[in-house]
């Protein structure tokens, strides 16, 4: 099976280890991602004024590019773009005059991008879609008592028109982690902002929302914390040390991407992890269970 | 040609400052076949018929149109008046030229040519008119109940007491409803049960009602004072005329299930009654729960009852009988917290709905009426209320407010604060409506003698933290957030339309709302009927509606049954479409238009058969029927065609 | 000592409310004050005016009040409130019409160069570009 695969800017630096461990899973699911020739910038946050045509061309560019691919779905991994593509797509076949004015902008493109032909999908639909059944043949190497505290972020479930689960009470992560042969563990945060990109000049509303949800996941008897954003990541992995150097008495939590996990649990080659990008070292809690 | 009179309605200005009446009097009066134009101010008012009555005397007409407002108003005014004087009453018609004219339009002087083209029309259908009789047709006497809660019981024992017979039938083994779940009444604090039960032992004992427990509507047809019904009683497996009561068998079945009753806060046995005070009193196998149904053996129950009154191989039983009213009257259902995702998804032990709070309020409950919660039997000190769950909500839930909330919750802060003396309620609440008899007070008297706290505001999420229930909420009086570590939550959930009411409305062939509802045939002036003529509707299958309010429309429900019995003969509108049998050719496409089942197909014959009482005079098979066989009375084809003419002529 | 302005019939018929909602295509009408959007914001506890009220000051007229708070600039557009709405109020546009209001008028409401260099270089791209589309025009 075939996927086109959109990266995005930060699976290109600050989450190298996001990219190479999703697309090693992916591939040991039987899933090619194959990245698109030319990509733009999503412009990370979906602009919700009705009247800003300009930050809707650059999705609407990246997503002509996937249809001429000739794939039917389009792979996101960071969930900023997800939520912004599919936002986009939504926007354009709710307005065929702005859609219009859109294509007008489009002067170097030779195909139309009408909405229905690409799917946008995440890359836990992604899984669940490749079936649970396979991922939890695929494992090889059983944990026991890894006790996982998944973190879904906002833009895999706001607003209710792109989202993948209910907005309130997901469930497929857990179902992942399940098929994975891990533990979950449920924490009331799960669902919350990290404070997203207000880390730029608003740090202290990232730290009080950081607290809470590494607390509130440690409280529950979480060994590890999965996520699937790039700014969630470093909200919640970086920040964590910022808050320990505060406050000495903070217990950290160490943060995987889900595909990390994943990745461990398939034994998959280890390059692909790169750990010196964590803040907080997964390695002993990893040891400690027996995936490293 | 006959001799018509027309008679122009000012309606004060409500015609006339848009319609220029003078010259639609002067236009008519030279209109073949019309010999006397007249118009007055109220034609509606006793002058304006007397005047109406003295000029179809005095000008020997045959026929009149009165130019006024909409036929569902005043035609049957305006048709009484013509009988009383001896003019056949569908000799009378009426030209709507207010609103479909004067109310719609600006411009005078085209409201003024539409009026005369309106009248004029009218006029050309009035030349043709037969003159008809209404047909006549017996009525039966009886009425099938269909519900056995407050809403049910109050109309049976109504109708019953006006001399009439009613079968009531209900889907559980026992009468009572949702009211027999209940703990004590607001706003008098009355115990719910109490006063309830000697209703439900009326109905056991009157001699007019025929009580049909575990059973349910199968199967109906014919029509308004004439329906043939089939009750379908499910299998019991227990006879039930061999049954004492006894309870012996309950006693020693082995084998337990979450009781309904209790809204599983406790078990009840596979052979069960409900409730202690269930009517009837006898119980039933639970099929699906039972060990012997399961495996083959046990029969503990069918060897300890001394009557033989068990009979595993019982079936289900029919019953046909012959009605002439039908009263809807199957409740609610309360909207189940699973829905609620930001509220636990219905897995926190401790989050429950408002009924299951009743059975933990009720001095014949789980815990006897002491407030204990469900998870560890521990007393909650802190407790929170938190209403318009699923209600008020179009975004996520259902439109509608579910109008009991705001009391009930009320109702269980106090009840609660009665028996935790120590303990504190909090109401999360978006308004209080407060609008019954006694209900503005009982609130105040939660605020000053109870201390309930109120806070204004919804509720976004309640988490479970190790034994407490955190709920987040906010106060927007103050404007702040509010979070409370509770001990337990209480969810004042939606009101639903009982389970199974879609299917039931399909085969009586009545309307449900958008959300469910039974919809009533009119709003304001006929809530209690449906828009099927016999079929009446009664409590929270119409729309959410506390006990007062319940048993007041139950009442008028039975006196619309009662007024309908009071008759022995029903008089169905003429205006029907019959079959002219020389053009009829057989072809049977007006019996698949026909929406009311009254035209049939007599194959022998050729030609297609009419029940006159069943046809309602839509003309649906007027416009089908390819050979002119079907003509409406007084809308026949001619008629219609001239009058198009009469339109088109200007 | 400052005095608070009533509100006056001028206000509650004021033009200012549509700017706002021509970008935003919001309807603040539809709101009847459950609170739910303040309740669930996980930034709330920063913001000057909390956001059930920012759409009570919409219904009202004061949208001159509303440019000038801070919570348009604190709400990181994680649409929690506009999911929550049970009258399907759409809060997180009714946000970014404020910003926008502000930023067509003074173009941005952050310096670039006054984010600290180390930091700069250390965040997520995600990070920069998703602040800058929010408060830069």
């Amino acid at each position: 099976m075939q996927v086109s695969y959109y990266p995005g800017c930060t699976l290109k630096t600050n989450a190298k280890n996001f990219e190479t461990s999703a697309l090693a899973v992916l591939d040991r699911l039987g899933v090619t991602a194959q990245e698109l020739e030319d990509w733009y910038c999503c412009g990370v946050c979906f602009s919700q004024a009705s009247d800003n045509l300009m930050q809707q061309i650059a999705p609407i560019r990246t997503l002509v590019k996937a249809k001429e691919s000739g794939n039917p779905q389009l792979l996101t991994l960071c969930t900023m773009c997800y939520n912004t593509l599919k936002r986009s797509v939504e926007f354009i076949k709710a307005d065929e005059e702005k859609l219009e004015t859109i294509h007008k902008f489009m002067d170097r493109e030779a195909t139309r991008f009408y909405g229905d032909e690409v799917d946008v999908i995440d890359v836990l639909s992604l899984i669940k879609q490749i079936g649970l059944d396979k991922l939890k043949e695929a494992v090889v190497k059983k944990v026991k008592n890894l006790k996982i505290a998944s973190y879904y972020g906002c833009m895999l479930l706001r607003p209710k028109e792109i989202a993948i689960d209910s907005p309130d009470d997901p469930s497929i992560m857990e179902d992942i982690i399940l098929a994975s042969g891990c533990e979950n563990v449920y924490f009331p945060f799960r669902t919350e902002c990290c404070g997203s990109y207000q880390i730029v000049n608003e740090p202290d509303i990232v730290k009080t929302r950081a607290k809470k949800i590494i607390g509130s996941a440690l409280k529950n008897g979480a060994d590890l914390m999965v996520i699937l954003c790039p700014l969630c990541y470093y909200n919640l992995d970086e920040v964590q040390a910022e808050i320990r150097k505060e406050d000495p008495r903070f217990q950290t939590l160490p943060v995987l991407y889900i595909t990390q996990l994943l990745a461990l649990l398939l034994g998959l080659d280890l390059d692909i992890h790169d750990f010196s990008l964590h803040s907080v070292d997964p390695r002993p809690v990893l040891k400690r269970k027996g995936l490293l | 040609m006959k001799r018509i009179g027309v008679f122009v309605c000012h309606c004060g200005i409500n015609i006339a400052a848009t319609v220029d009446i003078e010259s639609v009097v002067k236009d008519l009066e030279d209109y073949p076949g019309v010999v006397l134009v007249q118009d007055y101010k109220y034609m509606c008012s006793d002058p304006g018929q007397n005047i109406i009555k003295e000029k179809i005397k005095s000008e020997r007409l045959d026929g009149i149109v009165v130019a006024a407002c909409s036929p569902t108003l005043h035609e049957n005014t305006f048709r009484l008046t013509c009988k009383t004087v001896g003019m056949n009453p569908y000799s009378c018609e009426i030209a709507n030229i207010r609103e479909q004219c004067s109310w719609v339009h600006k411009n005078k002087d085209e409201a003024t040519l539409k009026a005369k083209l309106i009248i004029r029309s009218i006029v050309e259908k009035a030349l043709l008119d037969e003159e008809l009789e209404p047909v006549q047709v017996p009525v039966i006497r009886k009425a099938l109940v269909l519900g056995g809660g407050i809403a049910g019981i109050q109309a049976a024992l109504s109708i019953a007491n006006s001399g009439y017979e009613v079968i009531l039938v209900e889907k559980q083994s026992s009468i009572g409803g949702r009211m027999a779940q209940l703990s004590e009444t607001f706003p008098t604090l009355d115990c719910s049960q109490c006063i309830l039960t000697p209703k439900m032992v009326d109905v056991a004992q009157h001699e007019k009602i025929r009580l049909m427990t575990y059973s349910e509507l199968e199967d109906i047809s014919g029509f308004v004072g004439n329906f043939k019904v089939k009750i379908r009683q499910k299998a019991k497996y227990v006879d039930w005329d061999k049954c004492t009561g006894c309870g012996l068998c309950i006693e020693k079945c082995p084998k337990k299930a979450p009781s309904e009753f209790d809204q599983g806060l406790e078990k009840r046995k596979a052979v069960f009654t409900p409730f202690p005070q269930a009517v009837p009193n006898k119980p039933v196998i639970d099929h699906e729960n039972c060990t012997y149904f399961k495996t083959g053996k046990c029969q503990l129950c069918k060897i300890v009852c001394s009557f033989d009154a068990v009979d595993f191989d019982e079936t289900e039983t029919f019953v046909e009988e012959e009605v002439g009213a039908i009263v809807v009257a199957t409740g609610y259902d309360v909207y189940p917290v699973l829905n609620m995702d930001e509220y636990g998804s219905g897995k926190l032990p401790d989050v429950i709905d408002g009924l299951t709070f009743e059975r933990i309020l009720s001095s014949s409950g789980p815990t006897g009426g002491e407030v204990r919660r469900p998870s560890d039997g521990t007393v909650p000190k802190e407790i929170v209320f938190i209403k318009c769950v699923g209600s008020r909500d179009p975004e996520h839930h259902f439109p509608y407010c579910s109008k009991i909330c705001c009391m009930y919750t009320t109702k269980h802060a106090m009840l609660y604060k009665h028996r935790v003396h120590d303990g504190q309620p909090y109401i999360f609440y978006m308004d209080v409506r407060a609008g019954g008899k006694g209900y503005e007070e009982f609130y105040q008297r939660a605020q000053e003698e109870d201390n309930v706290i109120f806070l204004r505001g919804k509720v976004s999420k309640v988490y479970q933290d190790d034994d407490k229930v955190v709920v987040c909420g906010i106060d927007t009086i103050y404007g702040r957030n509010v979070e409370i570590r509770a001990d337990m939550v209480v969810l004042a959930m939606a009101i639903r339309p009982s389970k199974g009411v879609e299917e039931l409305t399909r085969l009586l062939k009545i309307a449900i709302d958008q959300n469910g509802f039974l919809t009533e045939a009119h709003p304001k002036l006929r809530p209690v009927e449906s828009l099927s003529a016999g079929i009446y509707l009664a409590g929270c299958a119409q729309a959410p509606k506390d006990i007062p309010d319940t048993v007041a429309q139950a009442s008028a429900t039975a006196s619309m049954v009662s007024n309908l019995f009071s008759q022995e003969y029903l008089l169905h509108d003429p205006l029907i479409t019959g079959v002219n049998e020389d053009l009829c050719s057989g072809c049977g496409v007006c019996v698949s238009v026909c929406p009311y089942d009254a035209r049939k197909l007599n194959k022998e014959e050729g030609i297609v058969e009419v029940n006159e009482v069943l046809c309602e005079g839509c003309g649906s098979c007027s416009a089908a029927c390819p050979s002119g066989a079907a003509q409406q009375k007084n809308f026949t084809d001619t008629q219609l065609s001239n009058m198009v003419k009469a339109i088109l002529s200007e | 000592m400052t005095k608070k302005k009533a509100i006056s019939s001028r206000k509650l018929t004021s033009e200012d409310a549509d700017q706002l909602h021509d970008i935003s295509g919001v309807n603040v009408y539809a709101c009847y004050q459950c609170g739910n959007c303040s309740a669930s914001c996980p930034a709330v506890e920063f913001m000057d005016i909390p956001p059930h009220l920012v759409i009570r000051l919409a219904q009202l007229g004061f949208i001159d009040e509303l440019i000038e708070a801070e919570t348009p600039w604190i709400c990181a557009a994680c649409i929690t409130c506009t999911v929550k709405c049970p009258r399907g109020v759409d809060i997180a546009k009714v946000m970014e019409g404020l910003r926008q209001i502000v930023l067509r008028r003074d173009f941005e409401h952050i310096n670039i160069r006054e984010i600290d260099k180390k930091l700069r270089e250390k965040l997520p791209q995600i990070a920069l570009i998703g602040n800058f589309r929010k408060t830069i025009l």
